[in-house]
């Protein structure tokens, strides 16, 4: 029962909500609101899970005098010090809580995004190379790109953005569309099957 | 040959260095390349441009964190400019919990420049959990997924929002976003209620929405820092907005670090070839 119960509920909510989309009735219609109020009320309990996450492997790493606990004590001061921060002092425009943000969290992510541009440049250099034919289409048709969303290139050339606008919206466009359709199949083919039982692994239990 | 080699085996280092030299250096130096527009922010510019203050207030979701922003604050803002120019009513709110930051922030900065009212001109939403159940919720009843603003005022009482229930009376839904919000924004805010859908996105990912774009599914485009500075000189010459135009100041760096990457990729190809042909003659 511990099992099954989980696997009806699961059954009769999706099938439900199949239904009610073709259904246009006050009732039905009733029954989709008051869902998509109870999905953002459960979706709050991610947050939940997220913070105990944190909380429960970065403890044990500090217990347990693992490699870099040190690190764990940053993590979970930062974690409790900007909560109490902001729940007691408040999140607005001129907070201590939104300065914690605009100036530690921000630049900090900011900066380790932008460090993608060095490794890019360094791996490029190293691996960009026209081996192969494949290799050779693909290394021509990056280079028209990256100069043609750039302002220089058309200096370079007046049709590149031209060019470049067209391997975007046919060539890249044809692909992208051929994926789309394939996400879109398994994606209902996934769904199905948790709704008919035989995707069972979101309960969790490795069976 | 031996040059090839060095060139071959150059230290990462240099590599870091040319790198920094090249987007550093353009900040100091004027140079201005002019800017062409491509169609998918035209298309964005030419949509937004047709609304009255009448039309009902636009959304603009900032749907991205901080690690992003190099590319797609400067979005938000020429966005925001754009609306606040013709004095269109503002929604802005975002599906990522790091996101609602940076959207309060920009919001009543630009604000502020344009002497703009919270609540009456424009309105920042509270971050809500469940972005699929947000964008659903919105579409029945906006009132309902957030009782309150960002700043705790019931949104029954904001004058910005009078007569607004759902995407009925909101014209455009913006995602600005480096990941796949957008999606979600086209699945759920356009399939299900029709809402017209832009999209704001890094220029990785721009890619993945030409299908949509195509299809009429996505209104109008800005993909990367380009169409940022695209639609800052769009909105430059048709609203004459005096703002720092951050997209068209970062585009020099972006071209100067483009044509390093593919002076790089020359580089290393010759070398790669140079060393494959001396190697076949010894053997």
């Amino acid at each position: 029962m511990k099992r099954r119960l989980p696997l009806i509920i699961v059954m009769l909510t999706g099938i439900g909500m199949i239904i009610q989309y073709f259904i246009p009735h006050p009732v039905s219609k009733a029954i989709y609101k008051q869902s998509i109020d109870w999905v953002i009320i459960i979706s709050a309990f991610y947050l939940v899970l997220g913070v105990g996450g944190i909380f429960i492997i970065n403890y044990q790493k500090i217990k347990r005098r693992k490699e870099g606990w040190w690190l764990s004590i940053i993590t979970l001061s930062a974690l409790i010090i900007t909560a109490l921060i902001g729940i007691f002092g408040g999140i607005d425009n001129k907070s201590v809580f939104m300065d914690i943000f605009m100036y530690i969290q921000l630049p900090m992510q900011a900066a380790m995004f932008s460090l993608l541009a060095f490794y890019i440049a360094s791996a490029a250099f190293r691996s960009f190379r026209a081996r192969t034919p494949e290799a050779t289409v693909l290394l021509i048709t990056a280079t028209i790109v990256m100069l043609g969303r750039v302002p220089i290139g058309s200096l370079i050339y007046r049709g590149l953005p031209g060019i470049t606008e067209w391997i975007l919206s046919t060539v890249s466009l044809a692909a992208q569309r051929g994926i789309l359709l394939g996400v879109g199949l398994g994606s209902i083919a996934t769904s199905m099957k948790i709704i008919l039982g035989i995707e069972r692994s979101y309960l969790g239990g490795g069976e | 040959m031996n040059f090839w080699i060095r060139i071959s085996d150059l230290d990462r280092r240099w590599i870091y260095l040319l790198m920094a030299v090249a987007i550093i250096l353009p900040f100091f130096v004027n140079i201005t390349i002019p800017i062409r527009i491509s169609p998918p922010t035209q298309a964005l510019y030419t949509y937004i441009d047709t609304l009255s203050p009448d039309s009902g207030p636009i959304l603009i979701s900032f749907d991205y964190d901080p690690s992003t922003q190099g590319e797609l604050t400067p979005m938000a803002i020429a966005l925001l400019r754009h609306a606040f120019s013709k004095n269109l009513h503002v929604i802005t709110m975002s599906l990522y919990p790091t996101g609602i930051g940076i959207a309060e922030n920009i919001t009543s900065d630009i604000a502020k420049e344009y002497n703009k009212i919270e609540g009456r001109d424009y309105v920042v939403m509270p971050y809500a959990p469940g972005y699929q159940a947000v964008i659903l919720s919105i579409g029945e009843d906006i009132k309902n997924t957030f009782a309150t603003d960002y700043y705790g005022n019931r949104t029954d009482t904001l004058s910005c929002l009078n007569g607004v229930k759902n995407f009925e009376q909101i014209p455009i839904a913006i995602s600005i976003s480096g990941s796949s919000t957008p999606y979600a924004w086209i699945t759920y805010g356009y399939t299900k209620y029709g809402e017209k859908i832009g999209v704001g996105t890094t220029a990785v990912s721009a890619t993945s929405y030409y299908p949509y774009l195509r299809t009429k599914q996505v209104a109008g485009m800005l993909g990367g820092l380009k169409g940022a500075a695209e639609y800052e000189t769009l909105i430059r010459k048709f609203y004459h907005t005096k703002g720092r135009s951050m997209a068209t100041i970062g585009m020099n760096s972006q071209s100067m670090a483009h044509i390093i990457m593919i002076i790089l990729i020359i580089l290393g190809n010759i070398s790669y070839f140079a060393i494959r042909k001396q190697n076949k003659r010894s053997a």
